[in-house]
């Protein structure tokens, strides 16, 4: 996974609430056995727009995505974070995530800021001129006009996307504590071991 | 004396292998279903880092997203391909990567294949008091015999098959309570629906939603599946249903359910499972049973909830500006006009199926309505989509097939269907189809398609009729 820090650039103001992972990335796209290359189908219904904001020539590979409340809801998709990548997203600010979307992206090295609809407001409009500045080491969210938007990100999730963690190596280093909770459980409750 | 805690509290405290500083927990899955769709990349990264599958045994794939619901043998019993060359290899990797990493496979020819959600309660895999997780995120359905089952990306599956368990932040815990009795030609899709539509589709992020109260605990286990199902269109990650009586009597027998002694030990564990009298939920929300009525999506999201005796409601009508805008959107995409009564909205498609409604006994309540009807001229397609080929075999032992065919509606293999437009089943641009599924984004039931969610005997109400219909006009 790339690590992230600071990222600056344009930022596409979506500005959507309930913008759903189906929107994201349609199911047709999701015949794939490997993650590349999902830019292509990333925002179909919308893009089938020719005036759409994503095919813009100064939108194009803008870093930022500014959207609404609950964006990522519907489907546990990861194709919806790796199209967003693909397109070269880094950063996506909106007032709200799903869960399992807020999860995804940060595994892929997207980094989902929150910020209220009033600041959301403020950067969607600085965004239709202007470039937009994050920073995640001191978590904050600036324009050329003095805005200056501090956000919350829970620890370790920070850490993950500053030093682009694997995972599975991390948790690989509590073998000895899984191990343990198992034979545990064999002992307390050998029932839970699927019957046939 | 221990501080009273609730079913999700004691879930997630039974499956704590460690706890962090920070309150992030590794937590340990007991179960864990693959499907074809969020698994090839999952495999390919564990074959890259030269890593395996911890617990093979906890695992079970079958296909479900891709597969035709048209007949998978010829006459003659053979194997019948795959005509899109993109789900045949997304199918055949899943069929190589199940046995080379030592995983139980169900084939798309085997009587048990199904819905990962239809097939984890039926055959008894999915037990109450587990965690159970999936690449997809109607995993909440799991919740309907209290189980703690949530969606989760294809980096998290290979998470846990490498190593069991996944790094979780805890939830906030919310209580839906719906209390009293539904009324006649109200199902278990009615109550979520109306559910969905007062708290809205953020409504349980960040939350796992306990659903209590008389009119749940009246539910069989399919209601309870239905229910627990669309948690995640209310945003929650994962929905709960205390076990009880009912659970067990379902679960009982099941081919991997425990059996003898063991399974008298699993119930006395199961029984200690339930909300403590005096545990605290972070939000609580409380419906009266009586105030649900059948009920019927208008727009693009399934907050978007009106009973099937209202009208398209005007985008002003709504206190906050996202809203409006996102109501006038949706309306010019399903092409409706506000005051339009529901039940003058002309219907072109009808699909009975989908994890949230496809068992047994919403086949019998959808053949209840269409019995000794025929399906209405104007509806172009109608198709009944079992869940499992259980539930496809006990719905033909029955003769429900054949009150579907005689009426002119089409009875298809299992599979994920019409719900997602990812297989042949789609609904055609600018068409609108009444859906017992759980979703009505845009697009999401083929490029342009209009949907509206609502109950199995609502959707056959509506195919004999044509238009979306009040079902209890019919049962008259």
């Amino acid at each position: 996974m790339t690590p992230i820090e600071k990222v600056e650039g344009r930022a596409i103001p979506l500005g959507l609430k309930n913008v759903d992972t189906d929107v994201i990335i349609p199911a047709h796209w999701l015949k794939t056995t490997t993650r590349e290359g999902m830019g292509k189908g990333a925002f179909e219904s919308l893009r089938a727009d020719p005036g759409n904001l994503f095919d813009r020539p100064e939108n194009k590979g803008a870093p930022i995505l500014i959207a609404g409340d609950n964006f990522g809801c519907g489907s546990s998709r990861e194709h919806a974070a790796w199209a967003l990548g693909d397109l070269g997203i880094r950063v996506v600010i909106a007032p709200s995530y799903s869960d399992i979307f807020s999860g995804n992206a940060v595994k892929n090295g997207i980094l989902p800021v929150v910020l209220p609809q009033a600041a959301i407001d403020r950067l969607m409009e600085v965004a239709e001129t202007d470039p937009i500045h994050v920073d995640l080491d001191t978590q904050t969210v600036t324009t050329p006009f003095q805005d200056r938007f501090a956000f919350e990100i829970d620890p370790f999730r920070k850490m993950c996307l500053l030093e682009g963690l694997d995972e599975i190596s991390l948790t690989e280093k509590s073998g000895a504590a899984i191990d343990a909770y198992e034979k545990k459980l064999d002992a307390e409750r050998p029932w839970m071991r699927p019957a046939a | 004396m221990t501080r009273p805690r609730t079913l999700y509290e004691k879930i997630w405290d039974a499956h704590v292998v460690e706890r962090r500083a920070d309150g992030t927990c590794l937590i340990f899955i007991d179960r864990h279903l693959v499907h074809e769709v969020t698994s090839p990349q999952a495999f390919a990264g564990l074959r890259a880092a030269g890593r395996t599958v911890r617990r093979p045994d906890l695992t079970l794939a079958v296909p479900d997203h891709n597969l035709p619901t048209t007949p998978r043998r010829d006459a003659a019993g053979n194997k019948l391909p795959i005509a899109d060359p993109e789900s045949a290899a997304q199918l055949a990797a899943l069929e190589k990567n199940a046995p080379d990493f030592g995983i139980r496979y169900i084939d798309a020819t085997a009587p048990e294949q199904g819905i990962v959600h239809v097939v984890g309660p039926e055959l008894g895999f999915s037990l109450p008091g587990t965690t159970i997780v999936c690449g997809d995120s109607h995993t909440a359905c799991h919740g309907g015999i209290g189980a703690l089952a949530f969606g989760i990306g294809t980096s998290e599956v290979e998470h846990v098959l490498a190593t069991q368990t996944l790094l979780l932040q805890p939830a906030k815990t919310m209580e839906v309570r719906v209390e009293g009795d539904v009324g006649p030609g109200v199902s278990a899709k009615d109550i979520i629906l109306h559910i969905t539509g007062t708290i809205g589709a953020a409504g349980g992020t960040g939350h796992v939603i306990e659903y209590t109260g008389s009119a749940i605990r009246a539910l069989s286990i399919e209601g309870r599946l239905t229910i627990s199902n669309m948690a995640i269109e209310g945003g929650a990650r994962a929905g709960l249903i205390a076990p009880d009586a009912v659970t067990f009597a379902y679960l009982k027998g099941r081919p991997y359910a425990p059996k003898g002694a063991d399974w008298d030990a699993a119930v006395e564990y199961w029984k200690s499972l339930a909300t403590d009298p005096g545990a605290t939920y972070d939000k609580v929300v409380v419906i009266d049973a009586a105030d649900i009525a059948p009920s019927v999506t208008w727009g693009t999201s399934p907050e978007d909830v009106v009973p099937i005796t209202g009208v398209v409601p005007d985008p002003a009508s709504f206190a906050d500006p996202s809203k409006q805008a996102a109501a006038a959107k949706s309306l010019a995409y399903m092409g409706l006009e506000p005051g339009t009564r529901m039940q003058d909205v002309a219907i072109e498609n009808i699909f009975i199926g989908s994890c949230t409604n496809s068992r047994i006994e919403d086949m019998r309540a959808a053949a209840a309505v269409i019995k000794g009807r025929k399906k209405a001229g104007n509806v172009k397609w109608a198709i009944v989509v079992p869940g499992s080929g259980l539930v496809k075999a006990q719905a033909e032992a029955e003769g429900l097939d054949r009150i579907f065919i005689e009426a002119g509606l089409e009875w298809r293999e299992p599979g994920c269907s019409a719900c997602l437009a990812m297989n042949p089943d789609k609904v055609p641009a600018g068409e609108r189809c009444a859906s017992t599924s759980n979703r009505n984004f845009v697009g999401r039931q083929g490029p342009g398609s209009r949907t509206h969610l609502v109950s199995p005997a609502m959707a056959a109400a509506a195919a004999v009729t044509g238009r979306l219909t009040d079902v209890r006009e019919l049962m008259a």
